[in-house]
């Protein structure tokens, strides 16, 4: 089994069945059914392949695992794979979105349903591409790539304001691109290489490492969304159509997350050092500024994604604490809010479908004729508002555990959030849900059906399993964040040292 | 055993959450609340077993969190403190159970009711079964889930559903606090499990602690941060504004939740931190005044408030503000003792007050009362018994327990001491004074109602009695019978380890030796209050509101409760409100988008509006494309430089 190239089978299967969508003949409606059913079918297999690939990993390993690697391009570009305890997750995580979205567009796409399953498929193998790639350069395709799809999503079946949304999204990824192009460039110049374990272990020159960090920062705070980059997103998800959303607030966000995990800190400490304050002020900021902006809203979507920027607020805190509590709790808070957020845009999605509006005013009191969907849009406002028993809660508690220890000045804004966010969530829920129904139209509104309802299932399930049991992914990801966090202070120390003898070799002179 | 009481309500609140409406909602009654007494009677084989005659239990159940040196697991422990939480929490909550069946029988939705009740008695016995600060606050955080879901429980109630998110809000400022005194312990401490962190409070009392750019004493900081969720969750000055709202709820709800149990976790909270509290003197000074301060406030509430259920709510603030200041001079035990009294007289009283507003269909204005005594002779006789504990009538459960708060007040030591010891008898005179308006208003004189609500008036059904009688025997004799476990000489070999007292901490023994005139102190005020109240509401109906009239700047700063509502609007709310508006228009409006993409994009359209003939419209399909472009190419050059 270690010989067969898993990782591989599992990125390009998608586009497999993206090509054979491309073969599918006939009519309309039986183009779109052949195009759904292959696509689900597709995204499902890829589904237990992985699972498959996650239950053969071992955790108690840091190294990269399921390595492939060719000769692609020469001169140091291979074409290499594999996953290790940082990345195998956000696999799993992209692999099992993906039914999920499929079933949710099942029948609120009507129009070129072929091109929309052969966007996502593409898409999918882009994503699981992005957190397989051990090459840099690699990496850099699959990460600009996954763009492409994402952009025509949301520009062809998008709403009414689609055409600026995606341009807005267009616009703040290009300069990131360029600018982290640049960087890629410049690392393969001073090694002459792109394998990313080879440049992990390269201990770039402190003043390389800031301008370095620079640029892949612009790409990754962009993606993550950091404030004050993140105005795309609020636009971007509310043009987007419901799986679009998901998508992007379940994966397309994580790979800021992941990138600064992947470079940023194992690469570059110095400069992640260097910088952590600014990261932790702009973190903090995120965190209340953007639940303030969305107690203010009236759109659904945008509140939830403005949400989503003051949740990865934790994330980037978590992270450049550079704790093992704080990069664990980062990991675990983007798994988490991978499921979280997903399932309240499906919510959003159910009552769109119904009424066509995401205007927070023209619902209320869903509760009278939906209490199967008032139930499940509860769970997940708790779970949004990070109450302990739900899986929002360890990633909260645990990257505000690891900032404590490096700057309580953020501790203390990031544990102000859950005030702000019991705020804008619990009132977003009291008017869709509580009261009377005031609006005629939705008088006769129906309850989530089965498919909806399926729709939810895991997403439920693994919200309450790893809020009250996180014990699986915190011990997979355990043994190579202890090694991440190992190296980044032992660089610290090493460059520290430097200084020290370089200091005392001047006072000499 | 254990497992099991924690656990049946969950059990309970499963089976009639999930499938209450396939079951219905008569089984679903009868198996949480089935449920919920079997799990009140193993608490109490508990509370002999490990109370009275046994250490500490510790059930491991599963883990929870485990990363780098954090290790949190799911454990049940079961000391003293425990014991008598579950003890407290199991009974009264098996109580309320039952009377619901009667109270709610006309309301829809009564699986679902049950439901929440069960959910919230397993969340207040996983708090109080915690091992660990982060189980605790996952019980802490589960109880405010349920309370806010029974105060919103009518949901198509525009007020309850205010009443509801106030709840959770504020307690989440309170929860603020306790997060970050987490946070704090882990990193001085390096666990959050109870027993390794009070073995290390010694150190931690010499500590010091850098907080947002201070250097503070670490011990002090902790528990402050630590008092901020107890003040949230037990509704103290400043923090208290939920509460009276809450009861918006459900009476049932008000009972359990807002008085006997929910609002008591703050009490518990600082008992079982009694190693950390009892080596800062500091704060335990801060817990003496708020708490004081609490008792005082919360009295002069009460005075005049006319809906019946808030003067109770106002009441059990009060008397939580009681249990501070013992908690604060340093007598733990007394306040826990109060804990375990209120719960069962403050019950009683709630669920009484709600078998009236049951008779009187939903009214709860005592000005629409009146006269009461002869048609609800039950009602009447369970709320005397609930008044006479709670004001402390000679050899009701009050008596023993308040009255020892006052006598602790007074014969400790350490921090503003007499400042607590002056406003507590003051309070227990308002405390006398309210609690018989209530009555006087409520079951004497004339019948202030319509005729046609006085002739649907009627006794609640035995379901509602039964419960209430059981509590009043609780009110009258729960004082009495354990006053020498929590209090007297048995004190030291019923609680064991469970609460922790420094060597210098006498107060428990001084308490029984103040002189006679603060003994009958709190005595004399319930006499006081209750005669003021006699003339007031009996002999001469027109005086108050004479005196309102005559005192329109006193009467209204307290009928408006010192107007702290409208200043927390004022002050919070509404700059919140427009600091969102600003940051969302302003902020990401006009600043980051108009700076941005949107002046970019302008720019860019501007060019290219000139520059090429726009056949399509979608500069940015052209524009994305070439950036493709320029990726590859430059790819390209790259790796061909390379060679």
């Amino acid at each position: 089994m270690t010989d067969w190239p898993i990782l591989s089978t599992i990125t390009f299967l998608p586009l497999l069945g993206a090509f054979f969508i491309l073969l599918i003949r006939g009519d309309e409606a039986t183009v779109a059914g052949n195009a759904k059913a292959v696509a689900l079918w597709t995204s499902v297999v890829t589904l237990f392949l992985t699972g498959f690939m996650v239950s053969q990993f071992d955790a108690s390993s840091a190294a990269f695992q399921f390595v492939e690697r060719i000769d692609w391009l020469g001169d140091g570009v291979d074409y290499a794979m594999g996953v290790d305890g940082i990345s195998v997750l956000f696999v799993l995580l992209t692999a099992a979105l993906m039914p999920i979205c499929i079933l949710a567009s099942w029948q609120s796409i009507t129009h070129r349903v072929r091109e929309y399953m052969l966007a996502f498929l593409v898409l999918e193998t882009l994503m699981i591409g992005v957190f397989c790639a051990m090459d840099l350069i690699l990496f850099y395709l699959f990460f600009e790539g996954g763009l492409i799809p994402m952009f025509l999503i949301i520009g062809i079946w998008g709403g009414g304001r689609r055409v600026y949304a995606s341009f807005k999204f267009f616009l703040y990824t290009l300069l990131g691109s360029v600018l982290m192009l640049l960087a890629v460039l410049v690392m393969y110049w001073q090694t002459g290489t792109t394998f990313i374990p080879d440049l992990m272990e390269t201990a770039f020159a402190p003043e390389w490492q800031t301008w370095l960090w620079l640029a892949f920062f612009a790409s990754f705070a962009v993606k993550m969304p950091m404030w004050p980059v993140h105005t795309w997103l609020p636009d971007a998800h509310v043009e987007a159509p419901t799986a679009g959303s998901v998508i992007l607030a379940g994966v397309l966000l994580k790979m800021g997350g992941y990138g600064f995990l992947r470079f940023s800190l194992p690469m570059f400490p110095i400069a992640s050092d260097l910088f952590a304050p600014m990261v932790f002020a702009l973190s903090a900021i995120a965190i209340v500024y953007t639940s303030l902006v969305a107690f203010a809203q009236e759109d659904m979507k945008k509140l939830i994604a403005y949400s989503s920027v003051a949740h990865m607020g934790f994330v980037t805190m978590g992270l450049f604490s550079a704790t093992v509590q704080g990069v664990q709790g980062a990991i675990f808070q983007m798994l988490s809010h991978g499921w979280i957020s997903s399932a309240l845009f499906l919510c959003v999605g159910v009552i769109y479908d119904r009424m066509h509006t995401r205007e927070i005013a023209a619902y209320g009191g869903l509760a009278n004729r939906m209490p199967v969907y008032a139930a499940i849009f509860m769970l997940f406002t708790m779970a949004n508002v990070g109450l302990p028993g739900t899986s929002g809660f360890v990633g909260e508690f645990l990257t505000i555990i690891g900032t404590f220890q490096v700057s309580t000045w953020t501790a203390m804004f990031a544990a102000s959030g859950v005030i702000f966010s019991a705020c804008y969530a619990l009132t977003l829920y009291r008017r869709v849900s509580f009261g009377r129904i005031e609006h005629e139209g939705l008088q006769q509104i129906a309850d989530a059906d089965r498919r909806e309802t399926f729709l939810f299932v895991p997403l439920v399930i693994a919200t309450l399993i790893f809020g009250v049991w996180p014990m699986p992914v915190l011990d997979i990801t355990a043994v190579s964040v202890d090694q991440l966090v190992l190296n980044y202070q032992e660089a610290l120390s090493t460059h520290a040292a430097n200084a020290v003898s370089l200091g005392g070799a001047e006072s000499l002179r | 055993m254990y497992q099991a009481i924690v656990f049946f309500p969950l059990l309970g609140a499963l089976i009639a959450g999930l499938f209450g409406r396939v079951i219905g909602d008569r089984p679903s009654e009868i198996i949480t609340s089935g449920l919920l007494i079997l799990s009140a009677l193993m608490s109490c084989v508990a509370f002999v077993d490990v109370g009275l005659n046994g250490e500490t239990e510790k059930v491991k159940v599963l883990q929870w969190m485990h990363s780098g040196a954090l290790q949190i697991d799911w454990v049940l422990r079961i000391d003293t403190l425990t014991a008598v939480m579950l003890v407290v929490v199991t009974c009264v909550s098996s109580m309320v159970h039952v009377y619901s069946i009667g109270y709610m029988s006309h309301d829809g939705a009564r699986a679902r009711f049950f439901a929440y009740l069960s959910l919230f008695t397993f969340m207040m016995l996983v708090l109080v079964t915690a091992d660990n600060f982060v189980q605790l606050f996952f019980g802490w955080e589960g109880v405010g889930l349920a309370s806010y879901l029974l105060i919103g429980f009518w949901f198509k109630k525009p007020s309850a559903n205010a009443a509801a998110i106030k709840a959770f809000v504020v307690n989440r400022v309170g929860d603020f606090g306790l997060i970050l005194g987490m946070a704090a312990i882990y990193f001085t401490v390096g666990s959050l499990e109870f027993d390794t962190v009070f073995a290390a409070a010694g150190a931690l009392a010499d500590g010091q602690l850098e907080f947002l750019g201070l250097t503070l004493p670490a011990l002090t900081t902790i528990c402050l941060l630590l008092f901020m969720g107890a003040m949230g969750k037990s509704a103290q000055f400043l923090l208290h504004t939920w509460l009276p709202d809450a009861m918006e709820g459900p009476t049932p709800v008000s009972a359990l939740i807002h008085a006997a149990t929910m609002v008591t976790a703050g009490i518990f909270l600082v008992a079982r931190c009694s190693p950390l509290f009892e080596l800062s003197d500091l704060a335990l000074a801060v817990v003496t005044v708020t708490g004081a301060v609490t008792a005082f406030f919360a009295a002069t509430v009460g005075l005049v408030q006319n809906d019946i259920k808030r003067v109770i709510a106002y009441s059990t603030c009060s008397q939580l503000g009681y249990m501070f200041v013992a908690l604060g001079v340093g007598a733990y035990q007394v306040a826990m003792f109060h804990l375990f009294t209120h719960a069962f007289f403050k019950a009683l009283l709630f669920l009484g007050a709600g078998s009236v507003i049951h008779a009187m269909q939903d009214e709860q204005d005592m000005r629409k009362m009146g006269g009461l005594r002869t048609l609800v002779p039950a009602s009447w006789f369970v709320m005397i018994v609930g008044t006479l504990a709670l004001t402390g009538f000679p050899f009701t459960a009050g008596f023993y327990s308040k009255d020892a708060i006052v006598e602790a007040a007074y014969a400790a030591e350490i921090g503003p001491h007499m400042f607590a010891f002056t406003l507590l008898v003051v309070a227990a005179l308002f405390t006398s004074f309210y609690s018989w308006r209530l009555i006087f208003l409520t079951f004497y004189g004339l019948p202030r109602c319509s005729n046609e609500t006085l002739s649907h008036v009627h006794e609640s059904p035995p379901v509602m009695l039964v419960p209430l009688i059981i509590l009043s025997i609780g009110a009258l004799f729960a004082g009495f019978t354990f006053y020498d476990f929590f209090i007297g000489d048995g004190q030291a070999a019923f609680w064991g380890s469970s609460i922790f007292t420094s060597a210098e901490n006498h107060v428990l023994h001084d308490l029984h030796k103040v002189p006679g005139w603060v003994k009958l102190s709190p005595v004399v005020m319930m006499v006081a209050g209750f005669t003021l109240a006699w003339v007031m509401y009996i002999r001469r109906p027109t005086l108050p509101t004479q005196l309102a009239r005559e005192h329109d700047l006193i009467y209204n700063f307290l009928l408006n409760k010192w107007y702290i509502d409208e200043i927390y609007n004022f002050i919070f709310v509404r700059p919140v409100k427009w600091l969102a508006r600003l940051f969302w228009k302003g902020g990401d409006g006009a600043i980051i988008d108009g700076l941005g993409p949107d002046g970019i994009a302008a720019s860019v359209l501007y060019v290219t509006r000139r520059a090429v003939s726009l056949q399509t419209g979608f500069v940015y399909h052209y524009a994305f494309a070439m950036l493709v472009g320029i990726a590859g190419l430059v790819s390209w050059f790259m790796l061909t430089g390379g060679q």
